[in-house]
């Protein structure tokens, strides 16, 4: 899922910095994520994951790091099985 | 002494009536001359009113923002540049109050602000940028525990008459545009050299001039928390809601000359009400409409307060950025509405019925963060954001 997360961040990004650089902590924000570009992030997971962000998710946190992203995509991933 | 008098004579509305008097009193020389109004403001630390906000526990009243808002909406109705100034000063003190609470310089600092009644004013429009003040091009340098920062600064609005600045800027010289940090420099840490005259159209007592802002003052007076965090939880709520109190108010002082207008009009001649009496009707309508939108927005913030990732979440956003288009735009309506009532006595000034700086004024409200900037930010978000149908969501 990492990998993907990364895959899909250097495509819509649009990062100053390669996102091979980046650690998994790093704060994509500083790093230059707009929120034009967290949007696009946001929509390239929901397809490819075939999720839905909720709306209490939709916020900073839970896009602010790649880990972070990994850690919503998988709460999202897991409710969904369970229901 | 009557006790029951003298606490009438303290509620913040009270305080509020008193400094809109002066004012009001001021409002059109004030605009002539496009001149910062001075005697509003000191009326304004007379009454206290520029620690409100502010914790009792760093020396203030801890008003909530519903409090604020009404006071902006009774400056409003006397003198627009006023209310926006006090506005604004809020707007930067809500950003210590949210963000500031845990570093010492910056509780010491709101302990000043309330003692000495400081007026805190904000540079975050730079040169290049292209009015996102989410970028900056000018960086902080820390050296020594001692930050400098100069910034070409478009506007500073009462630059010339604020007691410290809030300046955002990146946060060190490698830092990408959207990493920014914000610092207080207070007045003898910083020097201003004007660069743009502001002579505008309304608000013309704001004194939004622009300035070459060179300072230097401890590292410890840079905010803790990113800009983006500052922005994102304080800055977005507090600058819709209480711009939009301060317009409500010019709208409503517009609709009250309009109306006395047609009541003066009705008595003269028996009853017989003018053409535009018709109007008021539908300009009470769509005033109540205005403070019915401002007031959901207030108990939104209200609710959400306490909680960080609601107050960034983009269904608060959204709320937000809905609250600024709506009441921007409907009191060029509202204020529209009341000029064709009062006719050339409206259109002319120096009557009793006169609105052209209420028309004036209310002009700025669409482009004080461009109407199109926030539908285009918005529009964004509703590709993503599941929208709470409910009434009461």
């Amino acid at each position: 899922m990492n990998e993907t997360i990364r895959a899909l961040l250097a495509k819509v990004g649009g990062l100053p910095v390669p996102v091979t650089e980046l650690e998994d902590g790093a704060d994509l924000y500083a790093a230059g994520l707009s929120s034009f570009a967290s949007v696009q992030l946001m929509l390239a997971i929901e397809e490819q994951f075939d999720i839905e962000f909720p709306d209490n998710l939709l916020n900073r946190k839970s896009f602010a790091s790649i880990s972070a992203i990994e850690a919503t995509v998988t709460q999202i991933l897991k409710a969904n099985e369970a229901a | 002494m009557n006790l029951a008098a003298v606490a009438a004579d303290l509620t913040l509305s009270a305080r509020a009536k008193r400094a809109a008097a002066v004012a009001a009193e001021f409002a059109d020389d004030v605009d002539r001359e496009g001149r910062f109004p001075r005697e509003a403001l000191e009326a304004m630390k007379t009454e206290r009113l520029l620690g409100i906000q502010i914790p009792s526990a760093f020396g203030g009243e801890g008003a909530a923002l519903t409090d604020i808002a009404e006071v902006c909406s009774i400056l409003g109705q006397a003198c627009a540049s006023s209310a926006m100034v006090f506005a604004m000063h809020q707007i930067k003190v809500s950003s210590l109050v949210e963000h500031g609470q845990e570093s010492a310089w910056h509780g010491d600092f709101m302990r000043e602000v309330t003692g000495r009644q400081l007026l805190v004013g904000s540079a975050t429009t730079e040169g290049g940028i292209g009015g996102n003040m989410r970028n900056s091009i000018c960086a902080i340098e820390v050296e020594d525990e001692i930050c400098r920062l100069t910034k070409d600064a478009t506007v500073i609005s009462y630059g010339a008459h604020a007691d410290a600045i809030m300046v955002t800027s990146r946060a060190h010289a490698d830092a990408a545009p959207g990493d920014q940090v914000m610092t207080v420099f207070k007045r003898g840490q910083y020097t201003l050299d004007k660069t743009v005259d502001w002579d505008t159209l309304g608000m013309r007592g704001t004194c939004s001039d622009g300035f070459l802002f060179k300072g230097e003052a401890p590292a410890a007076q840079i905010f803790p928390k990113p800009f983006a965090e500052i922005a994102a939880q304080s800055m977005l709520a507090t600058s819709h809601l209480l711009w939009s109190a301060v317009w409500y108010g010019i709208a409503a002082d517009a609709v009250l000359r309009a109306q006395a207008f047609v009541r003066a009009a009705a008595r003269k001649s028996g009853g017989a009400t003018p053409p535009g009496a018709i109007r008021l009707a539908e300009a009470s309508t769509l005033l109540q409409l205005l403070k019915g939108n401002i007031l959901s927005g207030l108990k939104a913030y209200e609710d959400a307060r306490a909680d960080a990732d609601q107050l960034s979440s983009m269904a608060f956003s959204i709320a937000m950025n809905n609250v600024k288009l709506a009441s921007s735009e409907m009191i060029l309506t509202i204020i529209n509405q009341a000029m064709i009532i009062c006719g050339i006595m409206g259109y002319k000034n120096g009557t009793p019925y006169s609105l052209g700086r209420h028309l004036r004024d209310a002009h700025s409200a669409q482009l004080m963060i461009s109407n199109d900037r926030i539908l285009g930010n918005t529009s964004t978000m509703l590709m993503i954001q599941k929208p709470d149908t409910s009434l009461l969501g």
